[in-house]
């Protein structure tokens, strides 16, 4: 991922064998470690005994409280793959996540564009641009559910202005989805964009002098030279971006709380909703089980793909 | 790039530079889209600054009639806002610290030393990637709960400082820093605590800058733990605080936009001021969070 570390120095010889000074053997063999172990300890506390204990509590009936443990083996699995809350908030994210991936990177895609080589308009671009990236979702959902309000919000002002109809963006069954995708694309495009902008500047500046003096218009140049030079950053974006989406969960929650009638409910709403308002921690662990499963396979087959063309350039 | 024949002097008359028809179209197009990405950020602005009553009314009235800060008085002196950005603050100061602290000592551990088991761990580590902390939300919360650390600084913070992504990004850095450095340094004498200090983390600056500013923005503005791991509204950080703020406010637009500008401010600022070291930091991570 880290495109580029430079090198700063003049290419150094190989040191052959690390000039170890001698130090007692316990220091030499186990040294190491200690620099290891404050991250190592919180790495177990907080992720690695969560993770396992999840595994564990999805095979009990586990209360919040966590005091009587029946064990019920794989039940709470069987009623998972029956439930159909569970099918639907799954439908519900990954309909989120085809309808949000191809906006954020050709948005972000055509933002870098725009913005790269701007010389003295660059600064405020990239603010613009990457400026709500930055902003709590709080903040982020407060502002949209107000412009989407009806009769006084901003989008409906200018719909109205236009002579369209007023939409009730949030309490509509098939508006809400789309108004959540709108929210996100612009707050988080930005970081794309900035990736998509590292990879443009990245492009040195006489392959474009070349083509020209060979005559290739600015036409040409796009779609010969850029978008396939920026082919594997494209790849690297759909990657992130696609588990990213997967994980969707605080902007739904605070615009529409998975309303109206469930239709935005994402799998991490219904996560929620499972361990601490039914307060049953072992289903609520079972279906975080799944999704996981879902998001190592999406993470796995996308980089096998992306890693598969990785090595196909060299 | 066809300044062949045009000598380098003075020009005499004022400079007009000359740019071609695409070139003005592309910055055109760069600024309009720049606007409609900042009109929503603009409109709550707008919206903070009028009397309640004025917003509401139909048809919109575009600025306000009368500006008034009424709506951010009213906001801070119902108090919380101001206890939930002392906690944002000291939530984020202290992930950042501990983050940085922790990640760049285990970079180099990772980079540089060797120790039984070494190749396990970082084996580990990468797997840690792939564990999304949305999935950890309840058995951390168990686990917070019977160590007693619910409604605390340590619980909201702790989990937030295990990043392994940030380790990674680190170990790769050090691996091209020149071993010839540290090398010299140990002829000196130097212990590799003290090499880290003062050989790896001069010369990782921006690095560590990103990962700095990637992990503030990030604690700053995480929602989903904070949210299930607090519940004493006076322990709840800004973005957490802000979730009740509609509901408290009933249909006060004015106040709610105030406290939706109040809390996105100090991000914008810090954003505005570390720009450079934003924009590169995700050059050449790829940092998401």
């Amino acid at each position: 991922m880290a495109v580029q570390t430079p090198p700063r120095t003049t290419s150094s010889p190989p040191t052959t064998t690390a000039p170890q000074r001698p130090g007692p053997p316990w220091t030499e063999k186990w040294g190491g470690l200690f620099f290891v172990a404050p991250f190592g300890v919180l790495f177990a506390f907080f992720l690695l005994w969560p993770t396992l204990s999840g595994l564990w509590n999805s095979f009990f009936n586990t209360s919040l409280a966590g005091v009587q443990q029946e064990f019920l083996g794989l039940r709470n699995w069987q009623e998972m793959f029956g439930d159909p809350a569970v099918w639907a908030s799954l439908r519900n994210t990954l309909v989120f996540t085809a309808m949000s991936t191809p906006p954020l990177v050709v948005i972000a895609l055509v933002m870098a564009l725009l913005a790269n080589r701007q010389g003295l308009l660059g600064w405020f671009l990239r603010f613009a641009y990457f400026a709500p990236f930055v902003l709590p979702a709080t903040v982020v959902t407060l502002i949209w559910v107000w412009i989407y309000q009806p009769g006084f919000g901003l989008v409906n002002g200018l719909l109205t202005a236009g002579g369209f109809a007023e939409i009730d963006w949030l309490n509509t069954e098939n508006r809400a989805m789309l108004a959540v995708v709108i929210t996100t694309v612009w707050w988080t495009v930005g970081f794309n964009f900035l990736l998509y902008l590292a990879a443009l500047q990245g492009i040195p500046e006489q392959v474009y002098e070349a083509a020209a003096i060979d005559g290739a218009s600015g036409r040409q140049q796009l779609f010969r030279i850029t978008l396939p030079l920026l082919s594997r950053t494209t790849g690297l974006i759909v990657v992130l971006q696609l588990v990213a989406s997967l994980k969707i969960f605080d902007q739904i929650y605070l615009m529409t709380d998975g309303g109206p009638n469930y239709a935005t409910r994402p799998i991490i709403q219904y996560i929620y909703e499972s361990g601490f308002t039914s307060y049953r921690i072992g289903y609520a662990s079972a279906v975080s089980y799944m999704f996981f499963l879902v998001i190592v396979i999406v993470s796995i087959a996308q980089f096998r793909l992306f890693g598969g063309r990785k090595e196909a350039d060299r | 790039m066809s300044s062949v024949t045009i000598p380098r002097t003075k020009p005499s008359g004022p400079v007009v530079p000359r740019f071609t028809f695409p070139q003005v179209a592309l910055a055109v197009g760069a600024v309009l889209l720049a606007l409609v990405w900042l009109a929503p950020l603009l409109w709550a602005v707008d919206t903070s600054l009028k009397p309640e009553p004025e917003t509401t009314r139909t048809p919109i009235t575009w600025l306000p009639e009368a500006p008034t800060f009424a709506a951010y008085q009213s906001v801070v002196d119902q108090g919380s806002i101001l206890r939930w950005f002392l906690n944002s603050t000291i939530v984020a100061c202290l992930v950042t610290v501990l983050t940085l602290g922790v990640s760049t000592l285990a970079a180099y551990g990772f980079s540089r030393t060797t120790f039984p088991g070494r190749r396990v761990l970082f084996g580990l580590l990468i797997a840690g990637i792939l564990v999304p902390p949305q999935v950890l939300i309840v058995p951390l919360f168990q686990e917070m709960s019977s160590l007693r650390l619910v409604d605390t600084y340590w619980g909201i913070v702790l989990p937030q400082v295990v990043a392994p992504v940030m380790v990674f990004v680190l170990k790769k850095f050090f691996d091209g820093v020149s071993r010839d450095y540290e090398d010299a340094a140990r002829v000196d004498g130097a212990t590799r605590l003290r090499i880290v200090w003062s050989v790896m983390v001069p010369m990782s600056r921006p690095v560590l800058g990103a990962v700095a500013i990637f992990t503030f923005i990030g604690a700053w503005n995480n929602f989903l733990w904070p949210f299930i791991v607090t519940t004493d509204p006076s322990m709840m950080t800004i973005p957490v605080g802000l979730a009740n703020v509609q509901g408290s406010y009933g249909l006060r637009y004015a106040q709610i936009m105030a406290s939706a500008v109040l809390g996105g401010l100090p991000l914008l600022i810090v954003f505005a001021l570390f720009q450079r070291q934003v924009v590169r930091g995700v050059g050449d991570a790829g940092i998401k969070g």
